[in-house]
């Protein structure tokens, strides 16, 4: 009796071009045994990938993903290590280094501890925000101090407009309080010609 | 053919040069025939750069692999229309294209800016001249930036296109980008050329609005399908990474957008001269910015798939362009007295002030943050790297500040909005912000994705009851069913309902942006048959089973493709494939190490996004990610509405090409019967 693996496989080599294939390795097109390239295993690395450990619980704890997170791999893709190695699977940095922390985990040692052994040995810039200390703090105030220093001058600049407008009328402005009522004959048309002409 | 391209460029050179010098060394003011000598090199810089462009297309088409370019970025398996993009696929491709269309960009705002503005055109066309020459320069007396260079010898094929850029992505974005960056020299040189002929009155705005609108579609359009290209092929399951090329294109963006905002103030109010030109000029030189982050290589970046010291021509015309427009501006300050005061702070001015103010904000903080790794490096001597985290901390308040403003903008009047007008205007989109935010706690978000339901909800309310009141006014006013009245509401207010369907379309930014803080991922590695299911955030399980692998060849690729059935309840189950390919040359050689294309099935909800690592020689075992990615598709509505927007707030016609009609008509009609009827 057919697997369900198997005939889903032939399902798939209905559909999909070219052969299945198995142990051969050839690029070149061509027919051949679909059902000898379904039985075996598959056997071309190159193009499937490179070799992986196999995958375990510490792999995906949460702690250690969020630790990954905040320190950048070296390979020089500029993103950070759980990333990358969950990503990027020509980079060898990694993956080695995803090993390096798993083992620093497994040694006892807190969050705080495994970045301090990469810092100690990279420097800051294995980091992938810098700490908010010294300098550093530039990065992180200045923007807000620009932003803030923006609206101060704007409110300001605001207020000394409004005084000399209120200064050149020589009066406060008023505002208009009005009651909105049924419009007449005149003023639907001139609500007409203004509706007709409105561009903001 | 590349000697025709090689003379097509110094023909080039030459021509936008003396162009551009004539343009303002030449007493044209006075001499009527110069200044048509002027605009018309424009045309001839654009006649010649379609001669390089197509010497470059034969090369690539015809596989002439002697040409450096073209051995370097296309192979003889390559698909047609691949080969077609490789013109944009490298750096020196990307220069003769940003040079083209510039010509093009050039060309066209010569023939297309109304007459009325013609004393600006010569200064308008020595501009786009001077910086169609810096292009063509870098060119020629670059280090290895001519694209018809040729080898001393030549390959049986070439190297390939890189698989990350085989993609239909790859077709769009790139030209996308450039049309925006490059089209941002029109609304600088329309800038320039006011300050330079002193006619700084609303007139250069009118003759470049259009051109500004242009430059955002293409920038929004650009970065958009970018942000799509990177989540399908980079594997990530994000779409913006805060990569300094990606803040490259953004910083534009941001300052353009304020820029169309601002514009609007001296439009109706004869305000804001100077900072509206200095908007402009920044922007432009952001553009240029950009190129130098991307082409330098002076910050690390994913994206920075060429770098050289070309990135130094880019700076050097960053630095003059900046110091001599600014010195300019400076000049005529004294000129750019605004003709109106801000009256009140309830007011929509002061509202677009605010706008302002976020969206430069906005850009600064980014700005900082890109800079900040090379700041820390000369001040401190200490490298850093300035990651995702900070761009978010930064960034996420400002832009919940910028969708307030966005649903309060709308709702205020002009000069000075009274209380009752303020109780009437924000009464429903209140209660529309009042429901988000019930809505929200209710399903149990908090914090930013909260603000954000909340404030989106806010800006809909805005937008619909703009909607809701001008097509009831209509329907009311000239008896229109409500179909008729919409479309005649649109169409007679195209910059204004334009604006608020992009204001919709920003909503579903964020709300794609709140998806992505949803992000469910987990690495497995699974036999055949074997299942893993895991919980979307919308609470109901999502499981994935492994069928298989299949491999197989296509025109220049092995593929491995893994089949994975999903089952969610209630709903039929569905397959995805996720593959892994091996490019190949035409004479059977690896060419570029494997790619990955994702496995997805999307809908309103969520995607479900499946990332295939491989297969180990050897076993069946093989490791995927899965990623649950709730409510990207809003991104790339967003996307389609800002285009939808966009063009219909540039669609010519509207209300001043009528008047004009109108105007001529009466005139036609009225001055022979009132001379007769008075003369009789």
């Amino acid at each position: 009796m057919m697997t369900r693996r198997a005939l889903l496989g032939v399902g798939i080599a209905a559909i999909v071009p070219g052969r299945l294939r198995g142990q051969d390795t050839t690029i070149a097109g061509g027919g051949g045994d679909t059902t000898t390239a379904l039985a075996d295993p598959l056997r071309n690395p190159f193009s499937v990938g490179r070799l992986r450990d196999s995958l375990t619980a510490a792999d995906s704890d949460p702690i250690l993903i969020a630790t990954e997170k905040r320190l950048r791999c070296t390979c020089g893709c500029t993103l950070d290590v759980y990333t990358c190695r969950t990503t990027d699977f020509t980079c060898t940095y990694s993956p080695a280094m995803h090993t390096e922390i798993k083992a620093l985990f497994a040694d006892g040692k807190t969050p705080e501890q495994v970045i301090g052994v990469f810092v100690a040995r990279e420097g800051e810039a294995i980091l992938m925000a810098p700490p908010a200390r010294g300098f550093n703090l530039a990065g992180y105030l200045v923007p807000g101090l620009v932003m803030a220093a923006g609206l101060l001058g704007l409110v300001a600049w605001i207020g000394r407009r409004r005084g000399a407008v209120a200064a050149a009328e020589g009066t406060t402005p008023v505002m208009t309080t009005a009651a909105i009522t049924e419009p007449d004959a005149g003023a639907r048309a001139a609500l007409r010609r203004a509706l007709e002409d409105i561009e903001s | 053919m590349t000697l025709l391209g090689q003379f097509a460029l110094w023909t080039g050179f030459i021509l936008a040069a003396w162009g551009g010098v004539l343009a303002f060394v030449a007493r044209w003011q006075e001499r009527p025939e110069v200044a048509l000598t002027i605009r018309r090199t424009t045309y001839a810089v654009l006649v010649t750069m379609l001669v390089a462009a197509a010497s470059l297309w034969q090369g690539l088409l015809s596989h002439d692999f002697n040409i450096e370019y073209v051995a370097g970025y296309t192979s003889r398996n390559l698909p047609t229309y691949y080969l077609i993009t490789t013109f944009w696929a490298g750096q020196k491709g990307s220069l003769l294209f940003w040079a083209v269309v510039l010509s093009i960009f050039g060309a066209l705002a010569q023939w297309l800016t109304a007459q009325r503005f013609r004393d600006l055109l010569p200064y308008v066309a020595g501009i786009t001249n001077i910086v169609a020459a810096f292009f063509i320069a870098v060119m020629l007396f670059g280090d290895h930036t001519n694209p018809f260079e040729r080898l001393g010898f030549t390959p049986p094929d070439g190297r390939g296109l890189n698989p990350q850029l085989q993609n239909p992505g790859m077709i769009a974005h790139p030209p996308m980008l450039y049309l925006g960056y490059i089209s941002l020299t029109i609304p600088f040189a329309f800038a320039i050329a006011a300050l330079l002929a002193r006619r700084l009155d609303a007139g250069w705005i009118i003759a470049m609005r259009k051109w500004a609108i242009v430059s955002w579609l293409f920038l929004s359009v650009g970065i958009t399908i970018g942000m799509w290209w990177a989540y399908l092929e980079l594997g990530w399951g994000g779409v913006w990474a805060w990569d300094p090329v990606e803040n490259a294109s953004f910083h534009p963006w941001l300052t353009l957008t304020a820029f169309l905002h601002s514009v609007m103030i001296q439009e109706k109010r004869g305000m804001l001269k100077r900072w509206n030109m200095s908007l402009i000029i920044g922007t432009f030189l952001l553009s240029i910015f950009g190129t130098f982050i991307t082409r330098s290589g002076v910050i690390a970046s994913v994206h920075s798939f060429t770098q050289s010291s070309v990135g130094y021509f880019f700076l050097a015309f960053l630095l003059v362009t900046g110091v001599l427009s600014f010195t300019l501006l400076y000049t005529r300050w004294g000129s750019l007295e605004p003709e109106a005061h801000l009256e009140a702070v309830a007011s929509r001015e002061a509202a677009f002030l605010f706008n302002n103010l976020a969206l430069v904000g906005i850009a600064f903080s980014v700005l900082w943050g890109t800079l900040f790794p090379i700041i820390s490096e000369a001040v401190r001597g200490v490298k850093i790297s300035v990651g995702p985290a900070f761009f978010e901390r930064v960034n996420i308040p400002l832009g919940l500040f910028l969708l307030f403003l966005t649903g309060v903008g709308p709702l205020i009047a002009w000069r000075k909005a009274s209380a009752r007008n303020l109780q009437r205007q924000f009464i429903l989109p209140g209660l529309a912000f009042v429901v988000g935010l019930v809505g929200a706690l209710l399903v149990g978000l908090r914090g930013y994705s909260l603000m954000t339901i909340a404030l989106g909800t806010f800006v809909i309310g805005t937008v619909l009851q703009e909607f809701t009141r001008g097509v009831r006014a209509r329907m009311r006013m000239h008896d229109e069913n409500l179909v008729l009245a919409l479309g005649r509401l649109m169409s007679r207010n195209r910059r204004r309902y334009g604006g608020y369907i992009v204001h919709v379309g920003i909503v579903c930014y964020f709300v794609g942006g709140l998806g992505q803080s949803l992000r469910v991922k987990e690495s497995h590695q699974l036999v055949p048959g074997e299942r893993v299911t895991l919980a979307s955030p919308f609470g109901h399980p999502v499981t994935f089973t492994f069928l298989g692998v299949s491999q197989y060849e296509e025109l220049n690729r092995q593929v491995s493709a893994a089949t994975i059935e999903v089952t969610r309840p209630g709903k039929a189950a569905a397959t995805l494939v996720a593959e892994k390919r091996q490019h190949f040359n035409a004479l059977g050689e690896k060419s570029f190490e494997p790619s990955t294309e994702v496995g997805l099935i999307s809908n309103l909800q969520e995607d479900l996004y499946v990332y295939y690592h491989g297969t180990p020689d050897g076993t069946e075992r093989s490791q995927f990610e899965f990623i649950i990615n709730p409510l990207v598709m809003w991104f790339w509505i967003g996307g389609a509405l800002l285009v939808i927007g966009g063009v219909l707030a540039m669609w010519p016609g509207g209300p001043q090409i009528r008047a004009r009609r109108t105007e001529a008509m009466q005139a036609g009609y009225a001055v022979p019967l009132t001379e007769s009827a008075v003369t009789s």
